[in-house]
């Protein structure tokens, strides 16, 4: 069923784009056969120039508009839900300042109270201190620039649970700072000392304990994780798609954020239309079986279940023939259309050509920039795009204005037209397609294991999205052994073996 | 057919004398010879035993010479007018074989079915 909605539009563009969405619309319905319902949107339009605006824009046109799958209007409410999470998305970084500001404002603070509280008692002492004072100073720049390269950083997830080391480094700074704050108030606050070189110490002690805190920050945090130690086999739950990786020691959140990254620049792009065949093979084959008991056991519901698994039996029997002409015709029709579309591309590729110096003296009519001269060249070849692009049911994934651009992109850079034709033929990877078309925004970490322990040989999690998931496995990388032997470079020795025949 | 180092070989075998015919200047005698103790014994297709360097009957001319006299293809030769084969590299065999001063060869050659003749008549022999 498709609801149809009216929409107008004028002038030439509009009529060609017109056509695009109609046909497309048109597969939608011929290829679901009517198993997804389509609301049609109206799409808004640039800005109009033109003074009869209002009497042209509210004429009927009777021809079909643009539709929108149902994912994508599922989606929308989407986008609104994550702007609330604003505030958890700042709180690392908040936290981060604060200790930073408190780890840099002690010795400094350390050094000017005396200096204030008690100065005529001071004892002031000579190039020492000044020593002292210069290491104090770089020594802060160089934990100010450690601090904000580790800590500071816009934070690229969100985690369901605080990360156990960053809280125990959080704890730890928190703690050497309270213990050196608790002997400055009762060794020098409160006896008043005079020994300025031994504030001065105090201070720079402080500040080489925390460089080494931050030095343990980095083994922890970066350092840990980088040598591999597990391979991860991660396999998408609607089409089987499977990639290994090898990670390091990490915890299961952790580990889940890098298969997350991963899994946007490797899998090929979620497409549910490929996967409506075998949805209807398994309805026909559930059909087929469905013997309902209603009266209990008697003999003529016997009869009925017995003819009943039979039918399912014949018609089992024909499923998998059914499957393999099937899969042969398709394939014929795809190699069919491609063949149509490389050659449309290729000879598209011939009408234009870059403009080199004997050219300037050509006609102004005949000169273009990339975007007109994209312009120009797509109607040839977008019936045979078109075309491909709904047989291998990837229509959606591309729009017209997306196919321009890319055409535009690749005769700036003169590619080739084999080239242009790449990102169509192959399905590329999620990330390359806007969020739009991703499928795959809130994930869902689904785990037996504590999500902050560490991920173990054996360990296994799901991580669910609306409309897939991804189960994950951890196997550990074996333990290689490996020995050297000594060839001495003499000792490669050869025979010749000859097998002669000689006739006497 | 094979042979344990220092121990002596024994073999069944049958005289075969050939006349060596005139070609043109050549004397011929009509077969090949493969074999030897510096050629691979591996690939010798006629040999039971695949480490047996002797010299074998590769191939014989329909017709010829040693056809007539009744050389049979695989056969191992034993000895070429006294002059043993087993022992010997490939040209030397050459050399025994096309000496321009002999015009017959009188050779010793086995075969396997020499063997299990000899089997026979010695068990339908113990039989009676």
């Amino acid at each position: 069923m498709v609801h149809r909605l009216c929409g107008a539009f004028v002038g030439q563009e509009r009529s060609q784009w017109e056509k695009w969405k109609h046909c497309l619309s048109d597969s939608h319905s011929s290829s679901d056969s009517g198993l997804s319902t389509y609301i049609s949107f109206m799409y808004s339009f640039t800005s109009f120039q033109d003074d009869n605006w209002g009497e042209t824009t509210t004429a009927v046109t009777g021809t079909s508009e643009l539709s929108v799958s149902q994912e994508e209007v599922v989606g929308l409410g989407k986008g609104i839900q994550d702007r609330t999470q604003g505030f958890r998305r700042y709180l690392p970084l908040a936290v981060g300042s604060c200790v930073g500001l408190l780890v840099l404002a002690t010795p400094l603070v350390f050094l000017l109270l005396p200096a204030v509280m008690w100065p005529d008692r001071l004892q002031v002492c000579g190039a020492a201190c000044e020593g002292l004072f210069l290491s104090i100073s770089f020594k802060l720049l160089i934990l100010l620039v450690a601090v904000w390269a580790l800590f500071l950083r816009p934070s690229r997830a969100c985690l369901p649970r605080v990360c156990v080391y960053r809280a125990f480094l959080i704890t730890l700074t928190l703690l050497l700072t309270m213990s050196y704050w608790l002997f400055y108030g009762v060794r020098i606050l409160d006896a008043q000392d005079e020994d300025y070189h031994g504030i001065v110490q105090f201070a720079v002690s402080l500040v080489d304990s925390q460089l080494f805190v931050h030095y343990l920050a980095v083994v922890l945090l970066e350092l840990r994780q980088l040598q591999p130690c597990y391979s991860v086999c991660v396999i998408r739950s609607t089409d089987g798609e499977t990639r290994h990786y090898n990670i390091g020691q990490l915890s299961i959140q952790r580990a889940a954020l890098s298969i997350l990254e991963y899994y946007y620049r490797d899998f090929p792009l979620h497409n549910p239309a490929l996967l409506s065949a075998s949805k209807h093979r398994a309805a026909k084959h559930l059909a087929g079986l469905k013997v309902y008991n209603v009266d209990g056991a008697q003999p003529s519901n016997g009869n009925q279940s017995r003819a009943m698994v039979t039918a399912a039996g014949k018609r089992k029997d024909s499923a998998h023939n059914e499957l393999y002409y099937e899969e042969a015709d398709y394939e014929r029709r795809v190699r069919k259309r491609r063949a149509r579309l490389v050659v449309a591309v290729e000879e598209a590729f011939t009408h234009v050509r870059r403009m080199k110096k004997e050219d300037e003296r050509a006609t102004p009519s005949d000169i273009m920039d990339v975007r007109e001269a994209a312009l120009a060249i797509f109607p040839s070849m977008a019936r045979a795009l078109q075309k491909y692009l709904r047989t291998t049911r990837r229509q959606h994934c591309h729009s017209m204005e997306s196919i321009q651009k890319h055409l535009a992109f690749c005769l700036v850079n003169n590619m080739s037209p084999k080239a242009f034709l790449e990102a169509y033929l192959v399905p590329g990877p999620t990330l390359q397609y806007g969020p739009e078309r991703w499928m795959a925004d809130q994930w869902t970490l689904v785990s037996e294991a504590s999500v902050t322990s560490g991920i173990k040989q054996g360990t296994e999690f799901l991580l669910k999205c609306l409309d897939f998931s991804l189960a994950i496995t951890i196997k550990s990388i074996p333990y290689i052994r490996l020995t050297e032997e000594y060839i001495e470079p003499k000792s490669h020795k050869f025979l010749l073996l000859l097998q002669s025949e000689t006739s006497v | 057919m094979s042979f344990v180092p220092g121990q002596p070989v024994t073999a069944v075998v049958e005289r075969v004398e050939i006349q060596k015919l005139r070609q043109g200047e050549n004397l011929i005698l009509g077969f090949s010879i493969g074999g030897g103790i510096d050629q691979d014994p591996g690939q010798n297709p006629f040999s039971e035993d695949k480490s047996d360097k002797g010299i074998y009957v590769t191939r014989i001319s329909p017709k010829g010479p040693a056809d007539l006299a009744g050389l049979k293809i695989g056969d191992k030769i034993m000895q070429v007018n006294g002059w043993d084969m087993t022992m010997v590299t490939h040209d030397q065999a050459r050399k025994k074989l096309t000496k321009k001063k002999e015009d017959v060869v009188r050779l010793l050659v086995t075969r396997k079915s020499l063997e299990d003749a000899v089997k026979h008549s010695k068990c339908s022999y113990a039989k009676h």
